[in-house]
């Protein structure tokens, strides 16, 4: 028992050296092909760093997403004051601020360009207002918070400033769907390469196939090595993707600071992180696999004695 | 060891290779296949290794019956035969040695059992000692020695050669004959295709003449000098070291 398994653990212990020495043998044929596989793989890899720092950013807009909330022009000043108290008070408001309809009115003059159209009017036509900022960012959650803002009955109109985040979102859901196809493509184009590499290594190696297959190795022996080498190309591959990506993100690390410092802010780019990587790496050791292992089932049947 | 029961072999071309072939090669057993080209000597010896399936009959090899040997069993059904090439078919990316070990690490041999076993057959070869050699740096004959004992390395019941000296002179031809002679001694059942007929009388063993995929003798050489004794005596061989024909 434990003899057959030190006997196991040996021999995928030489496939695998074997497969890392053969393509140390040819080192720049190898390196093309790792290259290739690395780039194809460092594609869905880097949008998806970008999608996660795009949302990131806008999870830090989103808090200031706040309402304005128009009252009815029926009501005072006063009234209007006392309402901004109460709905601060309310668990999932974090600020309100009132805003007199006069000085709305002397700001939006000063600022529209249509001062002389605004002196026309006889009455100001705007009503007060309150901004409030909510305490959660949660969608739903500031639902809830619009519609019994709502329901106050002194309200006109009730105003989420930042829907344009919620469509940035739906944007944003819209490039991780195609992300997501991209990656299947990918995925598919790397089983394809490392396939197409095994099957020319299947090819090559015909008469060791050949000579393996004379003195009794089965077909699980003979197409390990193959499995080993795909694994390997995978792996590699996966890994200089890793690196093009950590590349591709230093580069872009200064222009993004200074970007931040134009909107007076700091931001940091996010990089693969630990989980990603590991999946990356898995990720391109498994197609490897899967490309060697479609292969050598495909090609090795075909190699018999004569 | 090796019986062949009415064997039929016609391939899927319609060339019949083998018509009706029957004969029986005891344990311990050392026969010449002979005959000329294309009558059928390499066809014989694939059947026997399982390379080709017979069309008709029987072939049975160390007591089974290879008409039962799924393709799935054909790999450990091999390994309990040892092959010999002409072209020796050895790996030119590997030395001598792992060419040797090639069998036992694919039956599952520890590395220190393996070495040992790769040694002692270099040894018995007269290769000592040129394990880190690489193939294409020795000479045509000590090539074919790697070949065999790569061939007996794992120590087979049966070793069957095809044309082991076809790329070799007469005597280079004899020496390895003579290699092949000493794994008989110790038990080995060896056959042996080769149309090197000088050479196949003069070491005197059985010897079955195929033409046209036919038995046309099985008995022994005329010139017994060299003959030895079969390792089953034939009550129905004639003279001193006689000749039988069948048909």
């Amino acid at each position: 028992m434990i003899e057959a398994a030190a006997r196991y653990f040996r021999l995928h212990a030489q496939n695998l050296s074997g497969a890392v020495s053969r393509l140390l043998r040819y080192p720049l044929g190898s390196l093309l092909t790792v290259l290739v596989i690395a780039i194809a793989l460092a594609l869905p890899a880097g949008m998806r760093v970008f999608l996660a720092n795009v949302g990131a950013l806008s999870g830090s807009w989103e808090g200031a997403a706040d309402f304005t909330v128009y009252l009815d022009d029926a009501v005072s000043e006063e009234r209007a004051r006392e309402l901004a108290s109460e709905i601060a008070t309310r668990a999932d408001v974090d600020q309100v601020e009132f805003i007199n309809r006069a000085d709305a009115l002397e700001e939006f003059r000063s600022q529209s360009g249509f001062g002389e159209a605004l002196d026309a009017l006889e009455d100001n036509p705007l009503p007060h207002a309150l901004v409030v900022r909510p305490g959660q960012t949660a969608v739903n959650a500031m639902e809830t918070l619009a519609e019994s803002l709502d329901a106050l009955g002194e309200t006109a109109l009730v105003q989420l400033d930042t829907e344009w985040v919620a469509r940035l979102r739906a944007m944003l859901e819209l490039v991780e769907r195609t992300v997501d196809i991209v990656s299947a493509l990918v995925a598919l184009a790397v089983v394809l390469v490392i396939g197409n590499t095994i099957r020319l290594e299947i090819n090559n190696r015909s008469t060791e196939i050949e000579v393996m297959k004379l003195v009794g190795g089965s077909d699980g022996f003979i197409r390990r090595p193959f499995l080993y080498l795909g694994f390997c190309y995978g792996l590699a591959g996966a890994l200089v993707a890793a690196l093009l990506v950590a590349a591709a993100l230093a580069l872009l690390e200064a222009p993004v600071r200074a970007l931040a410092e134009l909107y007076a802010s700091v931001y940091t780019l996010m990089g693969l992180g630990r989980r990603d990587t590991l999946v990356l790496l898995g990720g391109g050791a498994a197609l490897g696999w899967a490309g060697a292992w479609i292969a050598s089932a495909r090609h090795l049947r075909a190699i018999e004695p004569t | 060891m090796i019986r062949f029961e009415d064997v039929y072999k016609r391939y899927p071309n319609g060339r019949e290779a083998l018509s009706g072939i029957s004969f029986a090669l005891e344990r311990g057993e050392m026969a010449f296949l002979t005959g000329p080209s294309g009558a059928g000597k390499s066809t014989l010896l694939k059947l026997v290794a399982l390379i080709e399936r017979p069309t008709r009959g029987a072939v049975i090899v160390n007591s089974r019956n290879t008409a039962g040997v799924s393709r799935r069993r054909i790999p450990g059904f091999r390994r309990r035969i040892g092959v010999v090439f002409q072209d020796h078919k050895l790996l030119h990316d590997r030395s001598v040695f792992e060419n040797v070990a090639l069998p036992l690490v694919i039956a599952g041999f520890a590395p220190r059992e393996t070495g040992r076993r790769v040694r002692a057959a270099l040894d018995q070869v007269g290769l000592r000692g040129r394990e880190q050699h690489e193939p294409i740096t020795l000479s045509t004959g000590e090539q074919q020695r790697v070949g065999i004992a790569r061939a007996v390395a794992s120590r087979p019941d049966v070793v069957i050669a095809d044309e082991p000296t076809g790329n070799l002179d007469p005597e280079l031809s004899l020496e390895i004959m003579r290699l092949l002679e000493r794994f008989n001694d110790v038990g080995v059942t060896l056959l042996i295709a080769t149309h090197d007929l000088k050479l196949v009388e003069h070491l005197g063993h059985r010897t079955i003449r195929l033409v046209a995929g036919e038995i046309s003798a099985d008995g022994f050489a005329a010139d017994g000098s060299a003959a030895r004794r079969p390792a089953t005596p034939d009550p129905t061989l004639t003279g001193r070291h006689g000749t039988r024909y069948r048909d």
